[in-house]
């Protein structure tokens, strides 16, 4: 027999999640934020632990492997320089080809780094949050990478900070294109691989798709959430589902999220 | 009065105890990226509470440790708090029965703390309507959790008794000697 003290505090608190559950969206986000807000300060606490340790790993390290580190930097730099030259005259080309056929200017994306804060304290989704909020001009649905390519889409914003939903989550599908053959699809949740975190299912390939193992997956630009050409993953492998209908390929993300302390927010 | 100093020293322990532990769920990486599921400190905190604390201790715990975990996380608001008052007050019921003393019997109650909260949290989710990442691949990372949650709970035990033993002043012993009781003997 429950007590009366027992009975009143699940009533009281069935309530309570009643009216949370039933708040208008915005007002439960902002409650949210409101929430997340307490702890900003230990996130800047542990930034800040974090920024300390690195500089005292790298006053640690010997001059030889900085020389060699500056040497690896300055090479990458150089073959960087050369690359964005090639496609700025490629952005050119484009420009004018695009004048001459009359089709729409497109503006560049601008992109804003971000530092990874925390991540979700659930194993049933995938997000992130990023110390990047409404004051910096981040809004819901902007596309989130990092150097190896897309990792997702901003979600919730907050003044400070904002959600990100990752490749995988089932908040977050992207319409991509198999570059070597250019079949289209979606990306649309985690494969029920359970040791490998990047494997995420493409979905809605043609029936007699020809797509095969090492080919590479780029955002397709359909939906007008994500810019078209963002690296996204190779194809592990594929199958046919639904009786015949379609096929589906299982794709390694080219970013491995779980090690990613930074990200960069595009703009449009 | 000094056991409802007591009592709150104690509550207000296990509240910021929760504020820790949901912080270094969102923001410790180490432990997801060895095991590839978040800890989940929650459960082992409320069978400490339900253990050593009060109904009120408990509702407290599960409110507000509900909400700081759902803030940092893609839940919708208030998924959290009604599983672990569930699992608080099913142990706090039960409490009688439970020896509690052994890290054994801690561990066994933590085990199953950790495995129902996840699976009641995510049935309220999904009987909201929003759809999860949870599918067969979960199972394994349900028993991870549960299992974390079962080793973790003694060790809660250790630390939150031994923060509490700081924290809350211990009870002064009166001597039993009174000057006005004294027996005086004399020769015979």
């Amino acid at each position: 027999m429950l007590k009366q003290q027992h009975l009143v505090s699940v009533a009281v608190m069935l309530l309570l999640a009643m009216v949370l559950f039933n708040l208008p969206e915005q007002v439960a986000i902002r409650i949210k934020a409101g929430i997340g807000g307490l702890f900003l300060p230990l996130f800047g606490l542990a930034a800040a632990g974090q920024t300390v340790l690195d500089s005292g790993v790298s006053a640690t390290m010997s001059r030889r492997t900085l020389l060699r580190e500056l040497a690896n930097t300055r090479t990458e730099n150089q073959q960087l320089a050369v690359r964005a030259m090639q496609g700025e005259e490629a952005l050119r080309e484009n420009e004018r080809l695009r004048q001459l056929l009359g089709w729409q200017k497109q503006s560049p994306w601008n992109i804003k780094p971000a530092r990874v804060i925390a991540r979700d304290t659930a194993a049933w989704w995938r997000t992130l949050r990023i110390d990047l909020g409404t004051r910096d001009g981040v809004r819901p649905g902007l596309p989130v990478l990092v150097r190896e390519g897309l990792i997702g889409k901003t979600g919730a914003v907050s003044l400070t900070t904002s959600e990100v939903i990752l490749i995988g989550d089932p908040n977050c599908r992207v319409a991509v294109l198999v570059r070597e053959t250019g079949e289209m699809g979606v990306m649309l949740g985690m494969s029920e691989g359970v040791f490998d975190h990047r494997l995420i299912d493409l979905s809605h390939l043609p029936r007699n798709s020809s797509v095969k193992p090492g080919q590479t997956v780029y955002t397709s630009g359909l939906g007008g959430v994500f810019p078209a050409g963002l690296p996204v993953g190779t194809i592990v492998d594929s199958r046919s589902v639904g009786h015949g209908l379609y096929t589906e390929a299982r794709v390694r993300l080219a970013a491995d999220v779980s090690k990613t302390r930074e990200v960069a927010v595009l703009f449009p | 009065m000094k056991e409802i100093l007591i009592n709150n020293a104690l509550t207000f322990l296990l509240l910021l105890a929760a504020f820790v532990a949901v912080f270094l769920q969102a923001a410790w990486d180490l432990p997801r990226n060895l095991l590839g599921v978040p800890l989940n400190l929650l459960p082992p905190l409320m069978v400490f509470a339900a253990f050593r604390t009060g109904v009120t201790a408990i509702s407290l715990l599960a409110g507000l440790g509900g909400l700081f975990s759902d803030a940092l996380s893609a839940n919708p608001l208030g998924v959290s708090m009604l599983p672990l008052l569930c699992v608080g007050l099913a142990i706090h019921h039960w409490r009688e029965l439970i020896l509690q003393e052994f890290a054994y019997a801690r561990f066994i109650v933590g085990f199953i703390a950790s495995a129902a909260a996840p699976l009641l949290t995510l049935m309220i989710i999904m009987t909201l309507g929003k759809r999860t990442l949870a599918g067969w691949g979960f199972v394994w990372h349900w028993m991870i959790m549960a299992l974390t949650g079962g080793l973790l709970t003694p060790l809660s035990f250790w630390l939150l008794d031994a923060a509490a033993a700081r924290l809350v002043p211990s009870p002064v012993v009166h001597p039993s000697f009174r000057p006005d009781r004294e027996i005086k003997r004399g020769r015979y």
